[in-house]
């Protein structure tokens, strides 16, 4: 019976970790051939790990292409994005929460009715609006169209709908005017979902190629993902090495985020299952 | 809508001005952004109008006829559900199959099983042009890592990107390697929320063991979590875009073209505007269906049986 039930576990547990070892292989490929000299990159003969470690890839990928420049567009833009969306959609949950206002349901209902539009169905009018701005190709080409975002606004409408309305009223005695409760009380309480909302928010606009290749054209605007495709395109079939170097230093902020914060991470994109 | 002298007096101004200062920013971002945009696609899709052209004529329904007989608009079509159709099921197995795995290994070793989550959770975590791009080198046809192992065990090498009859199995599988961590913390958190006491009243009903517990027990509770975890899937599925235009950009021949790439190509490569948005609004409608069908499981919670 006991031998049975570890049998069964070691079964189990095999099975398991071949799975995940699947999962775990481009990752591992990844590293190993960042490291690799560039004739041992192929080959006939499989060769798991480099005979030694060539660490100039990462020197050549930040030398040969503006990797840096990507990388510092990537957070310039996740993170304006992350502001103006939170700028925006805070004061807007609150107001739908904490207020009574005319048109409250008709928000409401743009909020939910917003919730089913994905980005992509979007992209026409709004390459054509920017363009007529004559703003494509800049940085506020890849922001502008990502900051109302629906889904910020429900998931902190459902924290605020949770602080009680003698917390809120006692700040009103005291004079506080109505933005700074938003601000100074409401936000520090809702922050599990500003983390949450955060979460969703840089991976999404970290990992998207679908908008940068559309709004910009130049390659000192490419964010991460546009910029690797820069990069392959470009040295054609010549540098596999850096180029695995620099798949590598893009995927590595959020992998790292993700190991560091594994909760927070998870809760943030799974909470986050409505919108994708 | 006429306003009584005391909605107009300077109190109810004020508190209509510190409303409008909060919400509506956002309420204008969502117009301008979001639902005027939509409309627009709309209208688009009954015109033949064409990025940087100074007229355009109404069409009717030319480019929904195109899409749909079109062959290469209906490659798009049908590659894009016959995608859905590998993934969705798939994923959903492997990701129910590696969850109960991952909770029967926590009742013994709860940081193994931390462990095996955070494995498999990884693709989710990646960015996944740049995974694309290391499959692109694994699947190499001549060099690549996974033509290699196959070749062990003695079989032929494919050219997984470049075989019209292969691509797509090879972007789907490529799928299922992306969701099935995410998927699977959907079905941990099912699987945590079934109380014990049903197994151990089925274990009285005679259910003894393990395959006869998870047909009592664990399948019909899971069974909003397995409805939810299918839709999300299958809207996820619908919207592939980034391995296409990383790995194949719908070739060869179209037979790796889906919705979202055809979108991009006939509107952004071709700047077709109107022959796009047509396909964004059969995409949209798609995509809406699930989405509803999503939030009514999310709202009714499906029924235990």
């Amino acid at each position: 019976m006991i031998a049975a039930r570890y049998l069964s576990r070691a079964v189990s547990l095999g099975l398991l970790l071949l799975g995940a070892a699947i999962i775990l292989l481009p990752f591992f490929w990844m590293i190993s051939l960042s490291l690799k000299p560039a004739d041992e990159i192929f080959q006939d003969s499989i060769q798991l790990l480099p005979s030694h470690f060539e660490w100039n890839n990462y020197v050549v990928a930040f030398t040969k292409m503006p990797l840096w420049r990507f990388l510092i567009n990537g957070i310039i833009v996740c993170c304006g994005i992350l502001i103006l969306q939170i700028l925006i959609a805070v004061p807007c949950a609150y107001a739908l929460t904490q207020r009574d206002f005319r048109g409250k349901a008709i928000v409401m209902g743009m909020v939910l009715a917003g919730l089913l539009v994905p980005y992509h169905v979007t992209a026409i009018p709004l390459f054509l609006g920017l363009s007529q701005l004559r703003l494509l190709d800049s940085y506020a080409a890849l922001i502008l169209p990502f900051i109302a975002s629906v889904f910020g606004i429900f998931l902190f409408r459902q924290f605020f709908a949770t602080i009680p309305k003698d917390l809120i009223d006692a700040a009103r005695v005291d004079g506080l005017s109505e933005m700074s409760i938003v601000w100074r009380i409401a936000f520090p309480l809702a922050w599990p979902a500003a983390t949450a909302f955060a979460v969703f928010s840089v991976v999404a606009h970290w990992n998207d190629l679908f908008w940068p290749l559309i709004a910009v054209s130049s390659p000192e605007l490419a964010t991460p993902p546009r910029g690797i495709l820069f990069f392959r395109d470009v040295e054609a079939g010549s540098s596999f090495g850096p180029l695995m170097a620099a798949t590598a230093i893009v995927t590595a902020p959020l992998v790292l985020v993700f190991l560091m914060a594994q909760r927070a991470f998870i809760q943030g994109l799974t909470m986050t299952g409505l919108k994708g | 809508m006429a306003l009584s002298p005391r909605q107009l007096s300077a109190p109810h101004l004020k508190e209509a001005a510190t409303t409008l200062s909060l919400a509506g920013p956002a309420t204008l971002a969502m117009l301008v952004l979001i639902f005027i945009p939509s409309l627009l696609v709309a209208v688009f899709s009954f015109t033949d109008y064409q990025f940087g052209a100074r007229s355009f004529h109404w069409v009717g329904l030319d480019n929904y006829v195109t899409l749909f007989t079109d062959r290469t608009g209906r490659r798009a079509v049908t590659n894009t559900l016959l995608y859905v159709a590998v993934v969705m099921p798939l994923s959903m197995i492997f990701s129910l199959v590696v969850a109960l795995g991952v909770q029967s290994v926590s009742t013994w070793s709860p940081r193994l099983a931390t462990m095996l989550r955070t494995a498999y959770f990884m693709p989710v975590a990646a960015t996944l042009v740049a995974m694309a791009t290391v499959f692109q080198m694994l699947l190499h046809p001549s060099l690549g890592l996974i033509n290699q192992l196959i070749g062990l065990v003695g079989i032929p090498g494919q050219s997984w990107l470049s075989d019209r009859g292969l691509v797509l199995y090879t972007l789907a599988a490529i799928g299922i390697w992306e969701t099935i961590g995410y998927n699977m913390v959907l079905f941990l958190a099912g699987l945590t929320a079934i109380p014990s006491q049903l197994y151990d009243a089925a274990e009285i009903d005679g259910a003894n063991n393990w395959w006869d517990r998870f047909w009592t027990v664990t399948w019909p509770m899971l069974g909003p979590t397995t409805l939810f975890v299918l839709v999300v899937t299958a809207t996820r599925s619908f919207r592939v875009f980034e391995t296409v235009a990383t790995l194949t950009q719908g070739g060869p021949a179209y037979a790796s073209d889906t919705l979202v790439y055809a979108m991009y190509r006939e509107g952004f490569v071709y700047f077709k505007a109107g022959y796009s948005s047509a396909i964004t609004v059969v995409f949209f409608v798609a995509v809406l269906i699930l989405t509803l069908t999503q939030v009514r499981i999310v709202e009714k919670k499906v029924h235990y049986r």
